[in-house]
């Protein structure tokens, strides 16, 4: 479909949407806009590809993602530091606990297969039904589902499970650690 | 040494209670990653557009400007690979 002044519009709105998930795919400020950058190109130079009324999120999403994928395999050896560079893309800082749950979340986030960590991203976070995100990733239905289901039994093991003690145990929990209690 | 503390009745009976409360517990650690997801999501989300992307799509009038401009990119990103190599 050529490039009217509305599908323009529709792209730019896509814009943050595609930035976030380009942060939480790569840890990277600075890399996750490279890839949004890329991505916009692509999409306008292909436009004649896109169907019109199918779902344009969706598309530039698959771009983005494919994109990420041969990009990450290429640099994958690069040691960086994604805490500290995705930090900086906040404009504000949240405060000092919350910047510490913060951090540990996005680490946590790091650690998972990226099948899994993009899965959750696509339907836990930017709002994909389990069918658009099996689209973007080029996988069944149920591959999604498991993939999304694998992602948070995994986090909750990360998070919540290994260092459980340092979350404040309720009182049941301290009556069973601390056994009789005299 | 008295090791019926160890595995006295009131004990089990607490951790047996716990053990069924994981079900529960699981549900809200689902809700906090769920919540922790979205706001790091929606913390970026909020920044909008940045100018650079605003520009970018403004200027760009038709499909060939924008392969026009990924070639050069690709020359730019394969000169800086031909540098470091």
């Amino acid at each position: 479909m050529p490039l009217t002044d509305q599908l323009r519009d529709d792209i730019l709105a896509s814009v943050p949407s595609l930035r976030a998930f380009a942060i939480s795919l790569s840890g990277n400020g600075d890399r996750a806009d490279d890839l949004v950058q890329e991505t916009l190109l692509r999409a306008i130079a292909n436009i004649d590809s896109f169907q019109p009324g199918s779902n344009l999120p969706a598309w530039l999403f698959t771009i983005l993602r494919n994109l990420f994928r041969s990009d990450y395999r290429k640099r994958r050896r690069e040691v960086e530091d994604a805490e500290g560079n995705y930090a900086k893309t906040l404009k504000t800082q949240p405060a000092q606990n919350a910047h510490l749950e913060f951090e540990e979340f996005r680490a946590a986030l790091d650690k998972l297969p990226q099948d899994q960590r993009e899965a959750l991203i696509l339907v836990g976070a930017s709002g994909f039904s389990y069918e658009d995100a099996a689209a973007i990733c080029g996988c069944a239905v149920g591959t999604i589902k498991s993939r999304v289901n694998r992602a948070r039994s995994k986090l909750s093991a990360l998070l919540y499970v290994e260092g459980a003690e340092d979350f404040g145990p309720d009182d049941t929990v301290r009556a069973v650690i601390g056994g009789n209690g005299g | 040494m008295k090791h019926r503390d160890l595995t006295s009745r009131g004990n089990v009976d607490q951790i047996m209670k716990e053990t069924k409360k994981q079900g529960g517990l699981n549900a809200e650690i689902q809700s906090r990653i769920g919540h922790q997801l979205r706001a790091m999501y929606d913390d970026v989300v909020r920044q909008g557009v940045p100018d650079r992307f605003a520009e970018l799509i403004r200027k760009l009038d038709d499909p060939a400007e924008a392969a026009k401009h990924l070639a050069e990119t690709d020359e730019q990103q394969a000169a800086k690979n031909d540098g470091r190599d």
